[in-house]
């Protein structure tokens, strides 16, 4: 039998057999503690296992990134501000950073539009249900997938050839000529976050489409009965009454846009201008052998995306205010 | 993929006819052509996939439509011989489920600890961990790759050669604990205090109160986050492109191999769309058997799918 088999059914079988008896074991070792301790004590040890891997896959090392953002390429010498320096200095960097910046602006608009459309419209067919699992399949699938995807269709052939990629065949068909989709820069950027939009709009239409159900009936109704059009309906009670959802799906959004890595990775691989944040870092780190670099542009990720924690964790806080 | 909390009443309304269904044909035709919009890229990828080489190089997709259409699964023939397809779908495998089981037992007790246990500092812990629930990945993988590489983890080291996708496994864990942790915490500190008080009066210790009610009572919660986490890590590139690489031969799962044949052109498209495919048919299998729980899993346990 293959080795990785026999390693797979032992960690598969292993690994929760030593989870589960350390848990029994805390048992024991609570017991040793006196009496009064007991409950002092035995939180922290169900809580020892997640707080550790937390703690070192996540706390320690976006710390340990933050200090060597201010050292060299080698990491022997201090350099202060100078990685920051440079990544708001150099050209490749600041096209990163702005890209980004429209893949947040650009992303959470297209989604929170489409899921709200979707969402609206969706909820008046009887086969809403049908409707809705189709838009959200995209969001089953790889990244990667749906890069490859979405090569097919902007797939770009000399003119006077036959397109074989969907929307430059569409063109074809109307006697357009064939347009390289992926290679003007700022429209390739566009067409990279309507791949991502494709994606998530599912997310969105499946959040605002609870939401939505969540607003009373005889509301809406009482507000018919008044004489109110669907058009007011909409913009005057539905609309404010979806605004906290909308929220939430607008700091996802961000956050997704932020991090945004595998579509761009796989389509254009950051060429022809559409590089952003997360792919500048890998290739500052694994392409320009400059770790103290790829450090400095992960901790501007870090700081970029800190409004938004600070979002989530007041958010949370109102929640469970509530409970 | 981003998973944050999520506050929303997601209380389906059972009154049939709640409000009148639009007839117009306006709604349906918007319906049909937004559906139709969505599905093209993946019947493009599809039908592609099934077409002999000479016809997808020289002819538009949709030809394929018409009755006199040639098809083959000559492409998912040659895929399988000429790449390690099937070798990278058992990888993909071996670092998904590991990385399923292992955050989810761990989530499971810290959750049950910020559920039913009092201690100081708790509420500012648990804030924490929703705090980190939004850390970009990016900033922690280079230290995590040096100690790796000090330890042997990664690369050629003697713990990779003996558990070559230890340190996936361990991120993953990692990377999945604070969203792992906060849905299970949620969905834990909703169940009903009377079972847990009249269990403690009988005599049941944390322990059997975690293994036979905390865990039966949260099944729904806990096989959202299973199969959220399952569909991640399958379909997650950046992770296993840090700590196991674009070219380590016979290590890649198929995000990656994936991603290497594009990159290469795979020899032709009808061969990246056979291969695109293959990664995808377990997500779709388990998407449309479990819907109800990705949908549940992805929205942090918010909507009921």
């Amino acid at each position: 039998m293959d080795s990785r088999v026999i390693t797979a059914i032992l960690v598969v079988v292993g690994v929760p057999a030593i989870l589960i008896g350390y848990i029994l074991l805390t048992e024991r070792v609570v017991a040793l503690v006196p009496a009064r301790r007991q409950a002092g004590v035995r939180p922290w040890l169900w809580l020892a296992p997640g707080l550790l891997m937390v703690f070192a896959f996540l706390v320690l090392p976006t710390l340990a990134t933050f200090v060597a953002s201010l050292y060299n390429k080698t990491g022997k010498i201090f350099f202060g501000i100078n990685n920051y320096a440079y990544f708001f200095s150099s050209g490749d960097t600041l096209i990163a950073l702005r890209n980004s910046l429209i893949w947040l602006v650009l992303l959470t608009a297209f989604v929170v539009i489409g899921g709200l459309l979707t969402a609206v419209l969706f909820d008046r067919v009887r086969y809403e249900v049908v409707a809705k699992a189709l838009i959200f399949v995209p969001l089953a699938i790889s990244f990667v997938g749906a890069g490859v995807i979405w090569n097919f269709m902007f797939d770009y052939e000399p003119p006077g050839t036959t397109q074989i990629g969907t929307l430059n065949g569409i063109l074809q068909a109307f006697g357009q000529g064939p347009v390289a989709f992926l290679q003007h820069p700022l429209g390739n950027s566009i067409w990279l976050i309507i791949v991502a939009a494709w994606i998530w709009t599912g997310f969105a239409m499946v959040i605002l489409s609870a939401a939505l159900k969540g607003i009373s009936p005889e509301l809406l109704e009482a507000a018919r009965v008044d004489g109110a059009s669907e058009t007011q309906l909409f913009r005057n009670i539905t609309l404010p009454l979806l605004m906290p959802t909308i929220a939430v799906v607008a700091t996802t959004m961000v956050i997704t846009a932020l991090k945004a890595f595998d579509v761009v990775y796989v389509m254009t691989n950051g060429n022809y201008d559409t590089d952003i944040m997360a792919l500048q870092m890998y290739h500052q780190l694994f392409d320009f052998g400059q770790p103290g670099r790829a450090s400095a542009v992960a901790i501007i990720l870090v700081v970029l995306i800190i409004p938004m924690m600070v979002i989530n964790i007041r958010r949370f806080r109102i929640q469970e205010a509530i409970r | 993929m981003t998973a944050v909390p999520v506050a929303v009443k997601a209380e389906v309304a059972t009154a049939p006819a709640r409000r009148p269904r639009s007839g117009r044909i306006f709604v349906h035709v918007a319906t049909i052509l937004i559906v139709i919009a969505w599905l093209l890229p993946t019947l493009g990828m599809l039908v592609s996939s099934f077409r002999p080489a000479d016809d997808v190089t020289r002819t538009a997709w949709w030809t394929a439509l018409s009755p006199t259409a040639r098809f083959t699964t000559d492409n998912y023939v040659h895929v399988f011989q000429q790449s390690d397809l099937f070798n990278a779908f058992l990888n993909s495998l071996f670092i998904t489920i590991p990385s399923t089981i292992i955050p989810v037992t761990i989530a499971a007790f810290a959750a049950y600890a910020f559920a039913w246990m009092k201690f100081p500092g708790r509420d500012l812990l648990f804030v924490t961990i929703v705090g980190l629930l939004v850390v970009p990945l990016q900033a922690t993988i280079l230290p995590i790759l040096n100690v790796f590489g000090a330890l042997g983890v990664t690369g050629s080291g003697s713990i990779a050669t003996a558990l070559p996708f230890l340190g996936v496994w361990l991120a993953h864990t990692g990377y999945g604990l604070p969203f792992a942790i906060y849905l299970l915490r949620n969905y834990m500190g909703g169940l009903p205090r009377e079972v847990f008080e009249s269990a403690s009066i009988d005599g049941a210790g944390p322990v059997t109160a975690f293994f036979r009610l905390a865990i039966p009572m949260s099944v729904p919660a806990l096989a959202a986050l299973v199969i959220f986490q399952f569909l991640f890590v399958w379909n997650d590139l950046f992770v296993a492109l840090m700590y196991i690489g674009a070219t380590n031969g016979t290590r890649l799962p198929l995000t990656l191999l994936l991603a290497n044949l594009t990159n290469s052109h795979g020899g032709g498209w009808q061969y990246l769309m056979a291969a695109a495919f293959i990664s995808m048919a377990l997500p779709l299998v388990v998407f449309f058997a479990f819907q109800r729980y990705f949908v549940r899993g992805l929205t942090g346990g918010a909507v009921k799918g």
